[in-house]
């Protein structure tokens, strides 16, 4: 298609009307077979069902003692709730957040008044494993595939992940109780 | 190439067929007078030996697929039932997880008889890049598979190898939910690796036919390097080769039955004999063996990105071999330097193997950057550097004198389609 185009055009300056019926038919083509493809793509993304089993999911906190780390699943994704201890709050808080990989205060990872509880997605940020609560250096999450080390507010401290343990969007309900979702 | 359409149809009907498709003239100028190197080593029975393993796999994972069920509630269960009811169903499966090891251990030798002999310099890039295609095809169809019987170390391994494109900045994240079906791995990824675990056999042997075909040019490279050059270097593909490659066959199918019978689960991993648990990691999570290079050069490198980058550069720099190696003889046995650091690539190639399969803390971290430095350094700095310092040994006038001899003492050689060629440098 090119090369005939380029031959007329060096042959004489004016575009023949057959240059511009090539063109136009390969530019229709072109349209067509993205629209063809594009199906095939979408289908890969997560389906209708799978995107309305995502709704909130509640959870209470009553039964979740001090120290514990409780797991949990909303939209097939890994939660961990942890109910923190006072030193485990007060290492998170006495961080220098300057020194971090990905900079956070412990307070924006925690909903005001309710430093005792984190809520974080438990998949590392690195490949996906889930990391070992109350292991590594930090004592927060250790992960066993890759080496990645938590600390007790979710936030990466060493090892190949990038970013801290995202937080799930989450409200709570009552004083016990939150809602995931 | 000589031989080329000699085929004569004897019946009638022979003669009627072959002036309509002229198939069995293409077979008889492929694997029966085609001219190979009368000097290729046992190094070279390997092309036949993947050629019987992907055959092998496609059989039985065609019959094993009758039994299975793909779906996150029950392949697990369908993978247990195949093993205790299904009849011969435990040879079927074994066979074929064997098989797949099998497999990469052949492609292995394959890979490393074409670095050590220069198979990849011209006029065989076209073909060396069409293995590393096939390689390529071969590990997604192996990754897959083993995703398949829904176990731990299925799980967590799809897990793993998904999120490794999430390293792609800024649409990493959209295409990993793309290849998922959902938020994590979960049954519209089984259900897409299942299809895509059938399929990609079936592109596997068409690039083996374009692999073959572009062998088919230049012809088999052989352990002198030279090129055929008279009748006197080569011999007939048929009964000279297929008889040696028949036989290398045989002894590879004792080594695949033993471990088939006697050691099925050597290879695998017991936790892969518990159900996936989307809430638990296993402690130590390895691929299987043959990913453990890579997997050490991704866990060497302390960033994801870079760490994702090197672990597909490791692969992807391959394609560029022929291209980055400056000398002009093509096998190492004349290349005296050349074969320090080859072997010193073999056994980092090995050591980046054990590396990768143990846990990522200690030492086992810096030994795994230096061997990943040296992966590297041997493509991008050894390669091309040695063409234009080295001095290679002088090469033989043909591929027959250095058979035959000539030149040598050359006396009590009685044969030279029964001599062993001198193939140690």
């Amino acid at each position: 298609m090119i090369r005939v185009a380029t031959t007329h055009a060096s042959a004489s300056a004016e575009p023949t009307r057959r240059d511009f019926l090539f063109i136009a038919t390969g530019a229709a083509g072109a349209v067509g077979l993205a629209a063809t493809i594009w199906p095939f793509i979408s289908q890969m993304a997560p389906d209708a069902a799978t995107i309305a089993a995502g709704a909130p999911v509640d959870f209470d906190l009553s039964h979740v003692a001090e120290g514990q780390i409780v797991k949990l699943f909303w939209r097939g994704k890994l939660i961990f709730v942890r109910h923190r201890t006072a030193d485990e709050i007060k290492s998170a808080q006495n961080t220098d957040i300057t020194s971090l990989r990905d900079p956070e205060a412990d307070s924006a990872r925690v909903k005001p008044g309710k430093d005792q509880w984190l809520i974080v997605y438990g998949n590392c940020t690195h490949l996906g494993c889930v990391p070992l609560g109350n292991e590594g250096a930090f004592h927060g999450w250790q992960c066993p595939c890759h080496g990645s080390v938590f600390d007790t507010s979710g936030r990466i401290r060493q090892g190949p992940a990038p970013i801290n343990l995202p937080v799930p969007p989450y409200a709570f309900t009552s004083d016990k109780a939150i809602r995931i979702g | 190439m000589s031989g080329h359409s000699t085929y004569e149809p004897k019946s009638a009907v022979g003669k009627w067929f072959e002036s309509r498709l002229p198939i069995m003239g293409l077979i008889h100028s492929s694997f029966v007078v085609f001219p190979n190197p009368r000097n290729l080593n046992y190094f070279w029975t390997f092309g036949g030996i993947l050629a019987f393993m992907l055959v092998a796999q496609i059989i039985t994972g065609v019959v094993l697929a009758m039994h299975y069920t793909a779906h996150a509630d029950m392949a697990f269960n369908s993978v247990e039932l195949i093993m205790r009811d299904v009849n011969y169903g435990w040879m079927l499966r074994y066979l074929h997880a064997n098989g797949a090891s099998m497999f990469f251990i052949a492609v292995y030798v394959h890979i490393f008889r074409g670095l050590y002999y220069g198979s990849y310099k011209a006029p065989r890039e076209i073909l060396w890049i069409l293995g590393v295609i096939i390689f390529l095809l071969m590990m997604a169809t192996a990754f897959m598979g083993y995703v398949l019987p829904w176990g731990q170390m299925s799980f967590w391994g799809a897990t793993v190898i998904t999120n490794l494109f999430s390293a792609i900045p800024g649409v990493g994240e959209v295409i990993v939910s793309y290849l998922w079906g959902g938020y994590s791995v979960s049954n519209p990824t089984l259900n897409r690796f299942f299809s895509l675990h059938y399929l990609l056999p079936f592109m596997i042997a068409g690039v083996v036919v374009l692999h073959i075909w572009a062998l088919h040019v230049p012809g088999s490279n052989n352990p002198t390097g030279i090129e055929k050059k008279t009748d006197k270097d080569v011999l007939p593909f048929h009964p000279y080769f297929t008889v040696k490659d028949a036989f290398a066959l045989s002894c590879f199918l004792m080594v695949y039955v033993w471990f088939a019978f006697y050691i099925p689960n050597f290879l695998g991993h017991a936790d892969n004999y518990v159900e996936a648990n989307a809430a638990v990691t296993p402690s130590h999570i390895v691929p299987e063996w043959y990913f453990l290079p890579f997997y050490a050069i991704l866990r060497a490198i302390p960033d994801k990105l870079f760490g994702v980058l090197a672990m597909f550069g490791s692969i992807a720099i391959m394609v560029v071999v022929p291209w980055l190696d400056s000398s002009k003889i093509r096998s190492g046995n004349y290349r005296p330097v050349f074969q320090i650091f080859f072997w010193l690539f073999a056994i980092n190639a090995v050591i980046l193997g054990w590396l990768g399969s143990k846990p990522p803390e200690g030492w086992y971290v810096i030994a795994s950057r230096i061997s990943t430095v040296y992966y590297f350094a041997y493509y991008i700095l050894v390669l091309p550097l040695l063409g234009l310092f080295e001095t290679p040994k002088s090469l033989p006038a043909s591929i027959a004198d250095s058979v035959l001899g000539k030149g040598g003492s050359g006396s009590a050689m009685a044969s030279g389609a029964a001599s062993s060629p001198s193939t140690k440098g």
